[in-house]
Order: C-alpha cells, then structure tokens, then sequence
C-alpha cells in the first residue's frame, strides 16, 4: 500500500493513502474528544471529518483547550 | 443593586474575569475559579499531544462551557495571522462560540502587545463575526482605535503580564475609561487585592487576572480576596469617593461642646 508522509502538530507521521481525518483521529486516540482541526490553513469542520482524505504533504493542526490567561 | 456588566448584550453579575493557567492541577483551578466567582475565564489553545493519556480528563470537563463564558485566548502568538487562525480554531472547538480574547504580543520578554499586530487582527476577527474582547497597551488613541473597529471591550494592562506590579499608570486608564463605550477591562498586572481595588476605583468595568491568583501562596483565598476587593472597589467607584482636600483637614467629631474649652 502506498504511504503519505503528513506533518501533524509539527512532526511528520506516515500514513496510509487516502487516510480520513476520522481515521487519523482515532489513530491518535482523540476520537471522542474536544478537539479542533486546521488543514492547510483551513479549518476542517467536524461534520466532513469522515468525507476528508489527506494528501501527501498535508500540514495539520490538531488542538484542545487548555488553562492559560 | 442592579449593577451589571454588559459584553456584547449579556449582562454578568461579577466584574472579576479569572485565567485558568498556572494552577498546580484541574482540583486548584477548580476550587480557585469558584472561589473568585468569577463568569467569565480564559483558556488557551495548544496543540494535542500526540499520543497524550487518552483517560486524562480535559479543562472542558473541569470548567464546563454550560456554566461559565469561557473565553478562548490568543496568548503566545505574535502575528495577526496567528492569532487569527488560532480564534477560528476556538470557535471551531467551542461550536460556533464567538466571543474570544485577542492578544497579540510584541516581544517574549516583556509579553508587551504588539498593536500594530492587534488592530490588524481585530479588523479581521471583526469582519469573520467575531465578538473581540482585546489586550492592549494602556494607549488612550489604540484603545478608541480599537473600539471603532468593533472590538466588545478593551482590556488595557495596568503593567506586564505576570509581573504582579500592579496599576503603574492610573492617569492613563481613567484617560483610556473617559474614552471609550464599551467595557474596560483591566487585563494584566495586578498583584495582590488592592491593586484590583484601585482599578475598580479608577471606573474600570472589571478585572482580569490569572498569576496574580494562581502565583500567590494559597490561590484559593486569594481568588475570594479578589472576588471582595474588585466588589469592594466597585461599590466605592458608584458611592463616588469624598474629594481630597490637601491642606485642609476636617475633622469628623463636633467642633462645638469640647471639654475645658473656653470658645463655648
């Protein structure tokens, strides 16, 4: 199976091809949880998490709320 | 007293904002946020750690947006596109939740705004529909500037972020507070409760602080001592203080009817 190389938070991880962003979620174990998601600079909205498919090359943010001021 | 503070048409009852940074757990946050009273509290966004404890519980779990207006911060970012992208990302987190703290910082030591950077976001989130509550310098022309770009309230420091120095420049809020409509919020640099006292004294609308809690020796007493002193410094503001009368002392007993006196 082809393999596609996607930075995520900074760090590049390897993936399957034409991975959803549902599946990538679940594969950092965040499924379930509060979180939001940037691709490219864009915000991907929860509802098309499933429909999504990453290409190589692909810059994700994936963040949560934390304590601050 | 019907004395409410009013952001962006909701009313709340306490003037005091708190952080929810730098507590040594969630417990602490917890106890401390409930101990100011405070409504509204700040939250930053950050990464996930990839691979993080999945059985960790979130601040959202702790701090749950059906009882407070959480307000989502733009701390650390210094770009207007950073901060920006990190607003749509709290809104995206939060279900369409609007109203946010916009900070952008002009150096890593001083954490001193950037507000070239700020105007320009400001102009940006306003545009998207967001409710901008904004950080700034206590610049009395930037804080109209900001107000006639729309911004919900402006949220001067009184000194730097996490200094504890408290209102280094009381001339300049009130010039800031005779200004602009909306609500001004003292944001950054107060140090223990009399600080918060004085701005609410000044005609500040509220207070925010974190360190100035969450650094003190026992953060949940001070978060009720902070409660007190913004409500104590508020109620002194709307009962307008005596005018001071240098060179002129009054005395607050009779003057009349004074034992052994011989003027009667």
């Amino acid at each position: 199976m082809k393999v596609i190389t996607v930075n995520i938070n900074g760090t590049k991880r390897q993936f399957p091809e034409s991975i959803s962003v549902a599946s990538l979620i679940e594969e950092m174990e965040l499924t379930g949880k509060r979180i939001a998601l940037e691709r490219n600079g864009e915000i991907v909205p929860r509802s098309s998490f499933a429909t999504q498919k990453l290409v190589e090359g692909d810059k994700l943010e994936v963040v949560v709320a934390v304590g601050g001021g | 007293m019907n004395d409410k503070l009013i952001i962006a048409g909701k009313s709340y009852s306490s003037r005091l904002l708190v952080g929810t940074g730098k507590y040594k757990d969630f417990n602490e946050t917890r106890t401390a946020v409930e101990a100011s009273a405070a409504e509204i509290i700040t939250i930053a966004i950050r990464r996930s750690n990839i691979g993080q404890n999945p059985n960790e519980p979130s601040l959202l779990e702790i701090l749950p947006p059906s009882k407070y207006t959480l307000l989502p911060n733009t701390a650390g970012c210094y770009s207007a596109e950073d901060a920006v992208r990190t607003l749509r990302l709290a809104r995206e987190l939060l279900d369409g939740h609007s109203l946010v703290k916009l900070e952008v910082l002009g150096d890593p030591q001083s954490l001193y705004p950037n507000v070239i950077e700020t105007i320009s976001a400001a102009k940006t989130l306003v545009a998207e529909g967001f409710q901008v509550m904004v950080y700034t310098s206590d610049d009395p022309i930037i804080a109209r500037q900001l107000e006639d770009i729309g911004c919900v309230a402006i949220m001067p420091l009184a000194s730097l972020i996490g200094s504890g120095m408290g209102i280094l420049n009381p001339w300049n809020l009130q010039l800031i507070i005779e200004r602009v409509q909306v609500p001004v919020i003292v944001d950054a640099g107060v140090g223990t409760a009399s600080d918060a006292s004085i701005a609410m004294e000044l005609g500040c609308d509220g207070v925010l602080m974190n360190t100035a809690i969450a650094g003190a020796q026992q953060p949940v007493l001070m978060a009720s001592a902070m409660k007190q002193a913004v409500e104590a410094g508020r109620s002194a503001y709307l009962a307008g203080r005596m005018p001071k009368k240098l060179y002129s002392a009054s005395p607050s007993s009779p003057t009349a009817g004074i034992i052994g006196s011989t003027r009667g």
